[in-house]
């Protein structure tokens, strides 16, 4: 199908994009690599009066090191970021996670950031935000302001952005996972949605932190403590999947999702305890 | 800014496999359909529409990309090659053409064009891949006629014949 008809913007700065969507809000959409939101016009389910086009914004294709953050600018595609010479040795878990968003054809053009603002349950990097703790920083005409990953991914497919704020960044804490990072999914062919993802980050102290997606609406992570044995650890993670329940869907059974979290999460564990050791 | 009204008719230009054409978009219009209705290129395939299937793919830069997901008004400016690019002329087929001739690696023909311009941008960066790596572009690929044990064996010869022409010249071989 083709998209519903609609008024194309291409700003020159962040400024007008900004004060574009102060003027369109809630009838606009913010197209930046568009790999979701392309897919979804030609399917109409969006129907946008307006479309905000960032693609080209300069000041918004930066990844920088700020502190220890890194932060990736909002027209940042995935393919970008996976050849950014830093990316091994600062973010090792996004380094493994990445190569799973989408195509190789896909991440030529989706962004990092259009990803995360997607909010699909099962993408790779909602999860890898949640798992290492990074933020989403927007910014609207009455100034900036940052959110967890908690506080901006609400639900499926739903966000704590206001209608009028810009994504124009968003910020990993660098270093995380560096004594070592997982990552492991089920889907029906690589690059498809994932069944289920699954994460796993050394935490410090002996801890894993450990995330998983397709699961639920939003990711979800917990904290395995180093005093847990193999054993210990394969029954919090079986009452972990419980908690988590799951949905069918044409794919999978929610039992069968929860099958694999309790299949592949104590082996991530196991692979990070044995780097991190 | 740029502002086109819903069903305003921009001109929009870009180089085509490198000459510059020019066409009307309103701003709905998809680059797949540019390509096909406004400049009669169609060679480039339109099959799923929602990103999916890649029969559709082209290089924008010089980098794979579905033209099903990308507006005409934001290929204003870029650089696009499509299959009908690939070919010096009418008999003289790239090495990758000429390595699908020969292990047979298409059958109904519709999903070619797009797995053509996914490895002619995939092998430029990636001159010496293994099977698995190869196996992972072309999942980014449908083949309905099933025909991925011919198309992975004319891959894999082509990017050794690519390699074999950068050392012989000494210079990288398109």
């Amino acid at each position: 199908m083709k998209p519903a008809p609609f008024t194309y913007l291409r700003p020159d700065s962040v400024g007008e994009a900004v004060a574009a969507l102060s003027a369109h809000g809630g009838d606009a959409r913010v197209l930046a690599g568009g790999q979701s939101l392309m897919a979804m016009l030609n399917l109409r389910l969006v129907e946008p009066s307006v479309l905000v086009d960032i693609s080209r914004l300069e000041e918004l294709r930066t990844i920088r090191l700020e502190g220890n953050m890194i932060e990736v600018g909002a027209a940042v595609t995935q393919a970008e970021l996976l050849a950014w010479p830093e990316l091994d040795e600062q973010a090792p878990f996004i380094a493994r996670a990445l190569p799973w968003v989408g195509h190789f054809q896909t991440r030529n053009r989706g962004t990092v950031c259009g990803s995360i603002a997607h909010a699909d349950p099962s993408s790779e990097l909602p999860l890898s935000l949640t798992l290492l703790g990074g933020e989403v920083v927007l910014r609207s005409a009455s100034g900036e302001r940052r959110l967890t990953a908690a506080q901006f991914q609400t639900g499926m497919l739903q966000t704590g952005r206001r209608a009028d704020e810009l994504i124009t960044a968003v910020r990993f804490p660098a270093g995380v996972g560096a004594n070592g990072a997982a990552f492991r999914e089920v889907a029906r062919r690589h690059g498809d949605f994932a069944i289920v993802s699954v994460g796993a980050v050394a935490s410090g102290g002996g801890s894993v932190r450990i995330g998983v997606g397709g699961v639920t609406d939003t990711p979800r992570c917990i904290e395995i403590g180093a005093e847990l044995s193999s054993v210990d650890v394969v029954e919090r993670i079986g009452h972990l999947a419980w908690e988590l329940g799951g949905y069918d869907d044409v794919h999978a059974s929610a039992r069968y999702r929860r099958d694999l979290v309790r299949r592949i999460a104590p082996k991530l564990i196991g692979e990070v305890r044995a780097c991190s050791a | 800014m740029l502002r086109v009204n819903t069903n305003e008719k921009v001109t929009v230009t870009f180089e085509l496999n490198g000459r510059t054409v020019r066409g009307e978009a309103t701003p709905r219009m998809l680059l797949t359909d540019f390509l096909r209705g406004e400049l009669g290129q169609t060679g480039t395939h339109v099959g799923c529409e929602h990103g999916v299937c890649g029969c559709c793919t082209v290089r924008i830069d010089g980098v794979a990309a579905r033209s099903c997901l990308m507006l005409a008004v934001q290929a204003e400016g870029r650089r696009i090659d499509t299959v009908e690019g690939l070919a010096a002329s009418k008999d003289a087929l790239n090495a990758l053409q000429r390595a699908f001739r020969k292990h047979h690696a298409l059958q109904c023909g519709f999903c070619t064009a797009g797995i053509l311009m996914s490895f002619s941008d995939y092998l430029s960066r990636n001159p010496n891949p293994d099977e698995d790596e190869v196996r992972d572009v072309l999942g980014g690929h449908i083949c309905r006629c099933t025909g991925y044990a011919g198309l992975m064996k004319a891959i894999m010869e082509a990017a050794a014949e690519l390699r074999g022409a950068r050392t012989s010249k000494g210079a990288p071989a398109q």
